[in-house]
């Protein structure tokens, strides 16, 4: 089996790696690169455990293959914060206490900052829709729909509310610079 | 097990053509990927379409629409131009899926995979639309109702890639609408479904009309009992039991843990009532 070889952008550095031909891009992540915030729920594309932003936009890395990402740039939860702060989404999902066992986090997370790249400010029904491929065993999903309102206002306005104040106005600038082109 | 991206797409064409064993085109992955790691398929050759720029993004054309085989649903849905021109085609392959399948997705995927229930199918069949099929000997143009022969099985031959999916240009007077029944608001697979394009003359009156429901045999079922139905008339209360009574009469499904036959044979004859309705209203009809 040839392996592949491949260059891409992980959370803004320049990797490379090979790998087998049939080795899902999550497989890469996991246990190539070392990347084990990506989990493997179903391996299936229906948990959105593994939910990663490729060229800015949401995929799961289970349907993915690893060979596929040469050129490409791609974003894992391991980018969100900005060294030690946390980004608005992480800091909401604490308050909020929008995870209990945290399988589904790094993927909720993910496909919230997807969702708010293209729509700043959705309603509870957007965000329902946008995080329909995402699974929670746990939380009942109220608290993580609460806790992205709530990081959706956080980084409108960051003087104004709560906590994370100090990185809230820079990463929504990031989040916005990820925002896909209409039409 | 071979990993290759072409970049043109005589080249993929020549790939699959010149392969041992078993190849497989790979283009959004969200069905490839879920078989390859369940080992219900054991891969020689994977031919990954998503580098050919002739596969890619759609593109107005004199004629009407075209859509390169590997543009994601997600683009589709993003596409202004094609939502005004087929709302009833985009809508059927923006309702596949999540946000994480919409991105990679795609509607000649959908088609390749051969599902009965595949939600674009229904949708373009009832647009007319054709797709353009490159192999070894040069290309040809038909039908996407040519493509699908049977549950997960098409009609393409060795070395055959489907490079882009071509739509009309639609128009004023013409109406597309998809309607599909899940027991769910989404993430599902149809039970039924309904895919319906009318076109209109003067006076709101009829002119061309293509019904097709998906989901309820072995491949799309093309009702043509229900285009004598449709023409001619203002879509009135008579016209829509009469082509509820057709689609329901057409169907030949499955009894299955998604539906019953006795379901999805009336579910059948509802959804074409009320595609039908849109598809009116979109064509400029009251």
């Amino acid at each position: 089996m040839a392996a592949v070889l491949v260059s891409t952008t992980v959370n803004g550095d320049a990797v490379e790696y090979s790998c087998a031909p049939r080795e899902s891009l999550l497989d890469v992540l996991r246990n190539r690169l070392g990347l084990t915030g990506s989990k493997e729920g179903c391996g299936t594309g229906d948990c959105g455990a593994c939910s990663v932003i490729v060229d800015g936009r949401l995929v799961c890395a289970c349907l993915m293959l690893g060979a596929e990402m040469d050129g490409r740039t791609v974003e894992t939860v391991e980018g969100l914060a900005d060294g030690a702060t946390l980004h608005p989404l992480q800091t909401k999902f604490l308050e909020h206490a929008a995870l209990q066992c945290g399988v589904c986090t790094p993927g909720f997370l993910m496909a919230s900052k997807a969702l708010l790249a293209r729509n700043a400010n959705p309603t509870e029904e957007e965000i329902r829709f946008a995080l329909a491929g995402n699974l929670c065993r746990c939380t009942g999903y109220d608290k993580i729909v609460r806790a992205v309102s709530a990081a959706a206002a956080e980084l409108a306005h960051p003087a104004k509310s709560g906590t994370g104040k100090k990185t809230g106005g820079k990463k929504a600038a990031g989040g916005k610079a990820t925002g896909k082109k209409k039409g | 097990m071979r990993y290759e991206s072409p970049k043109t797409t005589k080249e993929a064409a020549g790939l699959l053509a010149k392969a041992k064993g078993n190849a497989f085109v790979l283009a959004g992955g969200t069905d490839l990927l879920v078989r390859l790691k369940s080992e219900v398929i054991d891969p020689d050759l994977i031919v990954d379409i998503k580098r050919i720029p002739a596969m890619q993004g759609v593109t107005k054309t004199a004629a009407g629409f075209r859509i390169g085989a590997a543009t994601s649903c997600a683009e589709l849905g993003e596409n202004a131009a094609l939502k005004k021109a087929w709302p009833g085609v985009v809508e059927a392959a923006t309702i596949i899926g999540s946000d994480q399948v919409q991105g990679r997705c795609t509607v000649v995927g959908n088609l390749c995979n051969a599902s009965p229930a595949a939600d674009s199918v229904p949708a373009m069949v009832a647009a007319g639309a054709k797709a353009v099929i490159v192999g070894p000997k040069g290309r040809r143009t038909v039908g996407v109702e040519k493509v699908v022969a049977g549950p997960g099985k098409t009609t393409l031959k060795k070395g055959e890639v489907i490079e882009a999916i071509l739509l009309g240009k639609g128009g004023a007077k013409t109406g597309d609408a998809y309607l599909r029944f899940i027991p769910r608001t989404e993430m599902d697979i149809a039970v039924v479904s309904a895919g319906i394009c009318l076109t209109l003359g003067p006076r709101g009156i009829i002119k061309e009309a293509k019904v097709a429901l998906g989901a309820v045999g072995p491949t799309v079922e093309i009702v043509s009992a229900a285009t004598k139905v449709l023409v001619g008339s203002t879509l009135d209360e008579a016209t829509l039991e009469q082509l509820a009574v057709v689609c329901s009469a057409a169907c030949r499904p499955i009894d299955d843990k998604r539906g019953t036959i006795e379901f999805r044979t009336e579910v059948a004859g509802v959804l074409a009532r009320r595609a039908a309705k849109i598809a009116y209203q979109r064509a400029g009809g009251k």
